[in-house]
């Protein structure tokens, strides 16, 4: 609903300017300009364009290295997100138990999200420290196999997948709690009275009543990783060892601003474009529900 | 569901009421308190981790078994890492960015959320769409080309290019639009009858009634901004400007030839973990409310 009480041919657009000068501005002409970029050929320079059509594009789907750093975003999104979402899921469930301390327990939840994802990484990286850190000497005990995130591609994977997922959590508790504080107390009551326990109660009633939440929460945790999540890598890993921790986003920064490819960046933020309004549209379609945008 | 639930709790109450018992241990509590303290445990243990080498020497950080308990030297590494480092300067740019960031992000939101509520205006349509597009285009996304404005602007290296670019938000902006339009028509009317103009009304009206949305935002955009990386790495190349998440990266040892200073990189970490970590805390109403109503 509309509502037109005040009068005036230029306030609104007074208002309204300063953020559409930086939507314009920041947004959308370096939208439009990557648009362009990925259908020229640039000198490293900048000092030449000539136009190739959808070069950028066949060359970059023709590059195994591309593939590579895709399958990484996505073994990354999907390790982060599982390990994020059900991890609360599990800790909301627990902080929403009808017992005493409730809120100290929520708050010691809850504040790992304050912690940049790049300040996890480094304090994940000293964790998997492989002559320092206190898990590979833990692990030294179990099995002789040496778990070294600079010379084995999964223990990095692990090691930033594990950084990650530790800062998404107090986000997505809050949204849980939020979420199971919401199911009618009789709801639970009567499935006590049946005889369900509580993991019965969990699985046929608290689940299905949280799952709008949580496929939303996967969608945002996937945006998340494959776009927010630059700083892990580059804080601990910078892509390596080989290109196994390479993700998307980070290929896009060192292809197009250390190898100043501007072509190959250009169509990759095309695609990544793509990636960020598919993703948008879902978690829309999920959050319909909680918020109405008309 | 609702007749089933009343009926359900009917059946509850009577039973009650005809066998009143005895009320046992209370197992299931305990468990969930174990459980939860458990994985409290787990969630805390690399920030406790993180604490403990930050306050060891060198040879109780290198030392095998690893050491789990806080060692004395706190206070000379957390000096050592200011000193080193330049902290005090990478500590104030980050703060400069986050609340420049968070204040831009609420100030702008605010203004064109009033604008599209309460007044008529051509392109009003479009403005809506032109901010709900923003949330498609994360900076990744036009990585280069951004980079390229703010260079032509002049911008590299200074606060307004680290935190402008920043400051669009459609999250803030639709926050706003919702709260506006849950407030009466009649009190815009009845302003309008004692005389006061749409700027008046903004400011001695609307503002007010907004400090709890306003206090929920800042939490949650204050934590955003202060955890860029991305971003400020693209923009500031001089160590005066260097933020303190970029900055602490730099501590790291790449080559295997340094001495590995890991009690300082975690003082540094610390340092720059608990501004936003302290206002989870100390505002964890308006966080919980911030996080759950901006959804970023």
């Amino acid at each position: 609903m509309q509502r037109t009480v005040f009068r005036s041919w230029w306030l609104p657009y007074v208002l309204v300017f300063p953020q559409m000068a930086v939507t314009v501005v920041f947004f959308f002409w370096p939208a439009l300009k990557s648009l362009q970029l990925s259908l020229y050929r640039v000198s490293p320079f900048g000092d030449t364009m000539t136009f190739i059509g959808l070069e950028n594009f066949t060359k970059l789907l023709a590059d195994p290295e591309y593939y590579r750093s895709v399958a990484n975003s996505l073994v990354f999104a999907a390790g982060v997100t599982v390990l994020a979402v059900a991890g609360a899921l599990v800790l909301a469930a627990l902080a929403t138990q009808k017992i005493r301390g409730l809120a100290a327990y929520r708050t010691l939840l809850l504040w790992p999200y304050g912690i940049a994802p790049a300040v996890s990484g480094i304090i994940f990286l000293f964790i998997f420290h492989p002559t320092y850190g206190v898990l590979p000497y833990f692990l030294s005990f179990v099995t002789a196999y040496e778990f070294n995130w600079l010379l084995k591609g999964w223990v990095a994977m692990t090691l930033v997948i594990a950084a990650t997922a530790w800062t998404h959590l107090g986000y997505n508790i809050a949204f849980y709690i939020a979420g199971l504080l919401a199911i009618p107390g009789a709801v639970m009551e009567a499935a006590d009275v049946d005889g369900a326990g509580p993991v019965r109660r969990f699985r046929s009633i608290v689940f299905p009543l949280v799952s709008p939440i949580t496929f939303y929460l996967v969608v945002l945790n996937m945006v998340f990783a494959f776009f927010e999540s630059f700083g892990v890598i580059d804080a601990v890993t910078k892509g390596g060892p080989g290109d196994a921790t390479t993700i998307m986003v980070y290929k896009l920064y060192k292809d197009g601003f250390i190898g100043l490819n501007l072509g190959s960046s250009g169509a990759q933020s095309v695609i990544l474009m793509a990636l960020v309004i598919g993703l948008t549209m879902l978690q829309f379609r999920f959050a319909e529900k909680k918020v109405t945008y008309r | 569901m609702s007749a089933v639930g009343a009926g359900q709790l009917e059946r509850v109450r009577v039973g009650v009421v005809a066998a009143p018992r005895k009320k046992p241990f209370p197992w299931n509590a305990a468990i969930v308190h174990a459980l939860l303290i458990a994985c409290i445990a787990v969630v805390t243990f690399p920030l406790y981790y993180a604490f403990v080498i930050s306050t060891q020497d060198i040879q109780e950080v290198v030392q095998r078994p690893p050491r789990l308990i806080p060692s004395s030297h706190l206070l000379e590494n957390y000096a050592e890492a200011w000193r080193k480092v330049h902290m005090g300067r990478m500590l104030m740019n980050s703060l400069v960015m986050a609340v420049a960031v968070a204040v831009g992000k609420i100030i702008i939101s605010m203004l064109s959320a009033f604008a599209i509520v309460y007044f008529d205006f051509r392109g009003r349509i479009l403005c809506f769409w032109m901010i709900f597009v923003t949330l498609m285009l994360p900076v990744p996304v036009r990585l280069m080309s951004t980079y390229e404005v703010v260079g032509t602007l002049g911008w590299l290296n200074t606060y307004q290019g680290l935190t402008i670019p920043l400051v669009a938000s459609a999250t803030a902006t639709f926050l706003f639009r919702q709260f506006y339009l849950t407030i009466p028509n009649e009190l815009a009317e009845a302003a309008q009858l004692d005389g006061a103009g749409p700027i008046r009304f903004l400011f001695q009206f609307l503002l007010p009634l907004s400090w709890a949305n306003i206090a929920a935002l800042f939490v949650v955009l204050f934590i955003f901004g202060w955890n860029q990386y991305l971003w400020p790495l693209l923009i500031t190349n001089t160590e005066a400007m260097r933020t303190v998440v970029i900055g602490l990266e730099g501590l790291i040892p790449r080559s295997g030839t340094e001495l590995p200073t890991w009690n300082l990189i975690m003082a540094g970490a610390m340092m720059a973990l608990l501004p936003p970590v302290a206002i989870i805390i100390f505002m964890q109403r308006w966080f919980v409310k911030g996080l759950i109503e901006s959804e970023k």
